[in-house]
């Protein structure tokens, strides 16, 4: 996996980007390098004992039996049964299951783009030198520390009742009254709404790269005669790239995985009408309440293909829009 | 003449000024308006939690026509014969027991990464920034079958056992590229002093590596206090629940009116995390700015 993009836009913000590369390890300084010897290695391996241990019997071992598992019927009590591809035919004429990755997929697809647009444009909107901007940006961040605990899914689910809060609101404005909680057309706007709050953890990180952006550059494009917008798009989101590459792999992939403020808000249920059952919802219901884990192990491969697809894709056309310029870093 | 240009460079710095005052004033209306809108549902939320109880779901206003502390004495009154403060030990058990099993496993893991040259090393800092990416909801139903297997349901060791053996690969990514940021002259000099890998790790740079540390334990702290998932799948006695599964249940048994209630319970849940929001929220936003890591 090309870990090297990863590793650039992680380290967005800290200068010390250059020549590092991610697969290839910390082999700088060749001439303070120790040479290599078995007691290096031993010790290398000792020393990663931590991590061997956990990947192998906590991730990697996991994955290859949730693979076989995949392939049988298996409700925990019972030896697992093979049988062969019927779990994956049995998955697309699962109605509950087609409903789930479209839940999941309108999430992702409106949810992100959203999010990162909020965090993009305040950002933007903090970079520029006003007093009082580190305590904004702390204010800011403080929703995605919380957004995802089970207490902010109770509050969520109390201000968008029937009479709650946002009814009364939107009655303000001259909306129709009515909770969204219970109404299958509005829990996607109230679940991309909470995402949208969370926008504080995309932003400082788009702040952290606008700092880096060599203010010559821009009064450069100035003195060319190009206003704030051309600036804009010709010189700071190009800039920019690397760090909002970043941002939308990481908050894809974590969109995948929300569960548990669905799980809160409907009561368990992932209602009305199925509404707010997302992917991993599903996952959950089908392994651990009706025990089909050769089921659910199913829909994890599936998740995981998916994830991978869609990460292979946003790195495959990075090519084109992400530019790392060695030098300003 | 003279006077004559003054003026005019007077007027040019007036207009500068106020075009600048302006600029200021339209910048820190739009960030409050923002700020309304963000702080909102939390404020919302601890205000509600002293109203009584039919005075909460639809009341826009924030302030209290009425002060009651009713809410928390039924939220710290517990539920089905369990103690609040019995989940709030869960929970801090969990918490702590996480914050120590990361530091100690990615501490050394990263060394390994960041300072020991050996064969394969570069393969496996690939497979561990892949495992960062990879949805965890995968191993979660093979882990449980080995977890319950060992008769460890119902028990702490499933969500502990894998922060001591590093499965979070952010806490190790973000130490190894600190240590990248420490010189290795201080591992020569140590070498030279006579340290093996063991003495320079632990006298030369585990000391040194204090900022990352302390980044490291905030967040483990944070996410194991508002883990959910985790606790569902392997904690189904009261005794045992942490927090957000009391919360849960306290959902589901008390009526829908009982919103006060539940306000003050996700009150008292959120404390722990707003304190260390408070206290420590340079090394947090400045964590995520350096490291890219999420919150």
């Amino acid at each position: 996996m090309s870990a090297t993009t990863t590793e650039r836009g992680r380290q967005a913000g800290r200068g010390s980007a250059r020549g590092a590369t991610a697969s290839s390890a910390p082999a700088r300084g060749g001439a303070t390098k120790p040479p290599r010897s078995r007691a290096d290695t031993r010790a290398g391996y000792a020393f990663l004992s931590p991590w061997l241990l956990g990947f192998v019997l906590l991730t990697a071992g996991p994955m290859l039996m949730s693979l076989y598992l995949a392939f049988t019927d298996y409700n925990l009590f019972r030896a697992p049964e093979f049988v062969g591809i019927d779990n994956f035919t049995a998955l697309f004429a699962d109605p509950r299951f087609l409903k789930s990755a479209q839940v999941t997929a309108i999430y992702v697809l409106v949810g992100v783009p959203v999010k990162l647009a909020a965090a993009l444009a305040v950002a933007a909107l903090l970079n520029a030198k006003h007093r009082g901007q580190g305590a904004y940006r702390s204010m800011f961040y403080a929703p995605s520390l919380i957004g995802a605990s089970v207490s902010v899914a109770i509050v969520w689910r109390a201000m968008f009742i029937d009479d709650g809060v946002a009814d009364q609101i939107q009655q303000l404005f001259g909306f129709p009254a009515g909770g969204w909680v219970g109404d299958p057309s509005m829990t996607m706007p109230m679940m991309i709404l909470l995402a949208v709050w969370q926008f504080g953890a995309p932003m400082v990180i788009f702040l952290a790269g606008l700092k880096q952006i060599p203010a010559e550059l821009l009064e450069a494009a100035a003195v060319d005669g190009a206003g704030p917008i051309r600036r804009f798009l010709s010189v700071t989101l190009p800039m920019l790239s690397p760090v909002l590459f970043f941002n939308l792999l990481l908050e894809t992939i974590g969109a995948f995985q929300v569960f548990s403020s669905a799980f809160i808000i409907s009561g368990g249920t992932g209602g009305p009408a199925d509404s707010t059952l997302f992917y991993t919802f599903y996952l959950y219901l089908k392994g651990f309440t009706e025990f089909r884990m050769g089921y659910a192990s199913a829909m994890a491969w599936v998740l995981v293909l998916v994830v991978g697809i869609i990460t292979a894709i946003l790195f495959r056309t990075s090519r084109a829009w992400v530019h790392y310029t060695g030098d300003v870093r | 003449m003279t006077t004559a240009m003054t003026a005019v460079s007077a007027t040019a710095s007036t207009v500068a000024t106020r075009q600048k005052r302006t600029r200021s004033v339209v910048f820190h209306v739009l960030v409050i308006a923002i700020a309304v809108v963000i702080l909102y549902p939390g404020v919302w939320m601890v205000m509600s939690s002293f109203k009584p109880n039919g005075d909460i779901v639809g009341n826009v206003n924030l302030w209290p026509e009425t002060w009651t502390l009713d809410n928390y004495a039924s939220a710290l009154g517990g539920i089905g014969g369990v103690s609040f403060w019995t989940f709030a030990l869960n929970s801090l058990i969990l918490a702590v027991g996480s914050v120590v099993g990361i530091i100690a496993s990615a501490t050394v893991s990263a060394y390994a990464f960041a300072r020991i040259s050996f064969p394969g090393r570069g393969v496996y800092f690939a497979v561990m920034i892949g495992t960062m990416l990879l949805p965890f909801h995968v191993v979660i139903i093979p882990q449980y079958i080995l977890f319950n297997s060992m008769g460890m349901v119902n028990t702490f060791l499933p969500l502990l056992a894998p922060k001591f053996l590093a499965t979070e690969a952010f806490f190790v990514f973000l130490m190894v590229q600190f240590l990248r940021g420490l010189p290795r002259e201080l591992d020569e000099a140590a070498r030279i002093d006579g340290c093996g890998h063991w003495g320079i790790f632990r006298l030369v740079l585990l000391p040194l590596m204090r900022p990352a540390v302390i980044t490291s334990a905030i967040f483990a702290f944070i996410w194991s206090w508002n883990d959910f998932l985790g606790p569902l799948l392997y904690l189904k006695r009261p005794d045992t629940y942490p927090l957000p599964i009391a919360l849960r249940l306290f959902v589901d048994q008390t009526s829908v009116s009982d919103y006060g209630a539940q306000m003050a319970m996700a009150v008292l849940a959120l404390v722990p995390v707003l304190l260390f929001f408070v206290v420590f929220q340079r090394y947090l936003v400045d964590g995520v700015a350096t490291q890219g890591l999420k919150g």
